[in-house]
C-alpha cells in the first residue's frame, strides 16, 4: 500500500473540535507508543519483564481513532495491541507496568500477564491467547444490550490472522443474525505472527469477508486517526441504530516482530522503511502544525509530559509487591 | 403425579425463566422446536423470541455469547445439541469461562446443558458421556443429575450460580425416571452428594445413570444377604469427598462405577481420594467398573456390550463382598 497523507476528512472539519480531537490522538497514541517502548526495549531487556510482551507500534491509531469514539456505556473487547484502549478507559499506566512485570497491583495480581487485563467495571474486557475467542464472547455482550434495551454497542478488535479462526466466522455470523450492536475492527497489519497475509487467506481484504455475513464493510487507512474515528463514527451509528455488526478493516504494518523476542526477519526491510515513513505520531505532530492545531513546542510539551508520567509509573509499579503464593487457589470459584 | 426427568429439567428452567427476568435460553433448535429432546418444548410460547434464542448450529458462538451476556448480567442457559458436540465450544468453556474469574475476576455465569450417554444407539458422535475432560479444567463445576427430583433442583442451583456450570443430563434418564417432585420452589445444593441406598457391606460410587444400574444391582444381592449402599455423587466438581469417605469408612469396600470410559475417567479420581484418605478403613481393593475404552458403537450388541450392565455390577459386588 502506498504511503497515504494524512488529510481525511473528519466530520468535525473546520471546527474547534478537531484541533481538540488531535491533541486527544496525540496523547494517547504517543502514551501507548511510550509505555510499550519501557516495556519491550527496558523492562524486558532487564529481565524485569519475563514471558511475552506484544505491542502495537506503528498501529496506535486503531485503538486511539476507535477508542474515543465510545460512549462509557460500550464496551471494549481489545486484542493484543490496543493498549491505548485502556487509557482512553482510565486505566493508569502504571498498574500496566504492573501487570507486565506480574505484581499484585496489575489487572490481574499477577495470574496473567501481558495483554490478558480486562476491567469489567469499565468496560473492558480480557482477551485470551486463542486469536478471536473475544468473537463470540462481544457477539453475546452485544445482544445482552439488545435484550436489555440499551442503545450501547460492543466494540471488538482482532489482527488479519485472527480472522482465519472458526470463533471470528461464528461470532460474527451469530450476531449479524441477531443484528446485534457489534462494531468489528480489524488491525490488518499484514503478518500473523511469521504468517504473510497472502498465506492467511485468498482474498483481497479482510473487508471482503462481510458479504459472507450480509453485513457493511469499509477499508480504512490503519495510520490515520481521523480516518479510523470517522469510520467508527459511522459503524457506531448503524449498530446503535438496530442495522447490525459493522467491520472496519484498518490497513497497517507491524513495525515490530510479533513479539519481543521475535526479530522479524522474515520481514522484507523496504517494508518498515516505507511504513515508518507514515507513522502516525510523527504525522500527527505534523499535521497539528501545518493545521495552525498545535505549536511544534506543544506538541512536544505533551510528549515530555508522558515521558515524565512513564517515569513516574514505572518507579512506582517497581515498588508494587509480588503476588503471596498463599493467594495461589484463591478465586477459581466465587468463594462464599 | 410423577414428573419425568426432562419435565423436571423444563420446570426447573421456566421457573427460574419466571423469577428472574435475565435468564435466557440459547441453542440449536431450542425454540420452534423445542430441542432435540423436547426438553426446551413450551418455553418459546411461554416467553418469546427475546428469550428463547434459536442460534446457527455454531457451538464456539454459543458458549462465547453466553459467556458475553453473562458479563453484562443476564444469566445464560445454553443447550449443547448433544454433548458430543460440546468439543466444538471447547475452547470457549475451558480457556475463556473457566479462567476468567481467576484471571481478572470476571464471573462467567453461564449454565450448559449437555444431553449426554449411550443406551439410545446414537453411536460413536450422540452417545458420549465426556464429563471427565471438564471435571480436569480448575473453574468449571460439573453437575449429572441421576433422579427428577435433583434434575429439577440442580437445574435451578446451576442456573443461580455465578461459575460457569455444566449440566450433563443423561438422554437414556429423559423419560424412564419419574417420582413425585417437592411443592414449589426448591434447589438441591451443587457440590453435595447423596446416599442414594444405604447400605453397610459396600459402597458403590457413582454418577448419572449408572446410579440405577447401581441400585438394582443392590436390590439382587439384596438377596444374598449382601447391604450395598450407592452413593449419587451429583457433581463431580465440587468434589463431595466427605461424603464418599465417611461412606467407605462405614462399609470398607468401594467400587467406582460410571459409564464413561475407563482410563483417564473421574473413577481414577474417586479411587485415588478413597486409597489415599481411608485406606486404613478398606478391607479390598478399590475396584472400577466403566467403559471399556473405545469409542461408544453403533450395533445393539456392541453397545450392550459397551455400557456396563447389572450384570457386571452384580459380579463385581459378589467378587468385593467375598474378598
Amino acid at each position: 500500500m502506498a504511503a497515504v497523507k494524512l488529510e481525511a476528512v473528519h466530520p468535525d472539519r473546520g471546527t474547534g473540535a478537531e484541533a481538540e480531537l488531535s491533541r486527544k490522538f496525540l496523547y494517547y497514541m504517543a502514551l501507548m507508543r511510550e509505555v510499550e517502548e519501557r516495556i519491550e526495549r527496558r523492562l524486558y531487556r532487564q529481565g524485569k519483564v519475563l514471558g511475552g510482551v506484544y505491542v502495537g507500534r506503528g498501529q496506535e491509531a486503531i485503538p486511539v481513532g476507535s477508542g474515543l469514539v465510545a460512549r462509557p456505556d460500550d464496551v471494549l473487547f481489545p486484542s493484543h495491541r490496543d493498549l491505548a484502549l485502556y487509557f482512553i478507559r482510565g486505566v493508569h499506566p502504571r498498574n500496566v507496568f504492573a501487570q507486565y512485570m506480574g505484581r499484585v497491583d496489575g489487572l490481574t495480581r499477577g495470574r496473567d500477564g501481558n495483554m490478558h487485563m480486562g476491567d469489567l467495571s469499565k468496560g473492558l474486557v480480557a482477551i485470551i491467547s486463542a486469536m478471536a475467542a473475544s468473537v463470540p464472547v462481544a457477539a453475546g455482550a452485544a445482544m445482552a444490550m439488545k435484550y436489555q434495551g440499551k442503545d450501547s454497542v460492543a466494540l471488538v478488535y482482532f489482527g488479519d490472522g485472527a480472522t482465519s479462526r472458526g470463533d471470528w466466522h461464528e461470532g460474527i455470523n451469530l450476531a449479524s443474525v441477531q443484528k446485534a450492536p457489534l462494531v468489528l475492527l480489524c488491525n490488518n497489519n499484514q503478518y500473523a505472527y511469521s504468517t504473510p497475509l497472502s498465506k492467511q487467506m485468498a482474498c483481497q481484504n479482510v473487508a471482503d469477508r462481510a458479504a459472507g455475513y450480509g453485513i457493511p464493510a469499509e477499508i480504512v487507512d490503519g495510520n490515520d486517526p481521523f480516518a479510523i474515528h470517522a469510520a467508527t463514527r459511522r459503524a457506531v451509528e448503524h449498530a446503535r441504530g438496530g442495522l447490525g455488526p459493522y467491520l472496519i478493516e484498518c490497513k497497517t504494518f507491524r513495525m515490530t516482530g510479533h513479539s519481543a523476542h521475535d526479530p522479524a526477519d522474515y520481514v522484507p526491510k523496504h517494508l518498515f522503511e516505507e511504513w515508518g515513513a507514515m507513522c502516525p505520531i510523527q504525522r500527527m505532530q505534523d499535521r497539528m502544525v501545518e493545521e495552525g492545531w498545535a505549536t511544534r513546542e506543544e506538541t512536544n510539551d505533551i510528549l515530555a509530559r508522558i515521558r515524565k508520567e512513564t517515569d513516574e509509573a514505572i518507579a512506582w509499579a517497581e515498588n508494587s509487591p509480588f503476588p503471596d503464593p498463599s493467594e495461589l487457589t484463591l478465586g477459581v470459584y466465587e468463594s462464599k | 403425579m410423577p414428573t419425568t426427568y426432562v419435565e423436571a429439567i423444563r420446570e426447573g428452567i421456566r421457573e427460574e425463566m419466571e423469577r428472574d427476568p435475565n435468564v435466557f435460553l440459547l441453542g440449536e433448535d431450542i425454540g420452534v422446536y423445542g430441542g432435540a429432546f423436547k426438553v426446551t418444548q413450551g418455553l418459546l410460547d411461554q416467553f418469546g423470541e427475546r428469550r428463547v434464542v434459536d442460534t446457527p448450529i455454531s457451538e464456539s458462538a454459543i458458549v462465547g455469547a453466553a459467556i458475553g451476556a453473562s458479563f453484562m448480567g443476564l444469566r445464560p442457559v445454553a443447550e449443547m445439541q448433544f454433548a458430543d458436540f460440546i468439543s466444538c465450544g471447547f475452547d470457549q468453556i475451558v480457556n475463556y469461562a473457566a479462567k476468567c474469574r481467576y484471571r481478572w475476576n470476571a464471573p462467567a455465569a453461564i449454565v450448559v446443558r449437555a444431553p449426554c450417554g449411550g443406551g439410545i444407539h446414537g453411536g460413536p458422535f450422540h452417545s458420549q458421556q465426556n464429563e471427565a475432560w471438564f471435571a480436569h479444567t480448575p473453574g468449571l463445576k460439573v453437575v449429572l443429575p441421576a433422579t427428577a427430583r435433583d434434575a429439577k433442583g440442580l437445574i435451578k442451583s446451576a442456573i443461580r450460580d455465578n461459575d460457569p456450570v455444566l449440566f450433563f443430563e443423561h438422554k437414556a434418564l429423559y423419560r424412564r425416571v419419574k417420582e413425585d417432585l417437592p411443592e414449589g420452589d426448591y434447589t438441591v445444593p451443587i457440590g453435595k452428594a447423596n446416599v442414594y441406598r444405604e447400605g453397610r457391606d459396600l459402597s458403590i460410587v457413582t454418577y448419572s445413570a449408572m446410579v440405577h444400574t447401581a441400585a438394582e444391582a443392590a436390590e439382587i444381592v439384596a438377596k444374598d444377604g449382601i447391604s450395598v449402599e450407592v452413593v449419587d455423587l451429583r457433581t463431580l466438581t465440587p468434589f463431595d469427598e466427605e461424603t464418599v469417605l465417611e461412606s467407605v469408612k462405614k462399609t470398607s469396600k468401594a467400587i467406582v462405577l460410571h459409564e464413561a470410559t475407563l482410563t483417564g475417567g473421574f473413577g481414577g479420581e474417586i479411587a485415588a481420594r478413597i486409597t489415599e484418605k481411608a485406606f486404613e478403613y478398606l478391607d479390598g481393593p478399590v475396584v472400577r467398573i466403566a467403559a471399556p475404552d473405545t469409542p461408544v458403537p453403533f450395533s445393539q450388541t456392541l453397545e450392550d456390550a459397551y455400557l456396563p450392565s447389572v450384570e457386571q455390577v452384580v459380579e463385581k459386588v459378589r467378587w468385593l463382598a467375598a474378598y
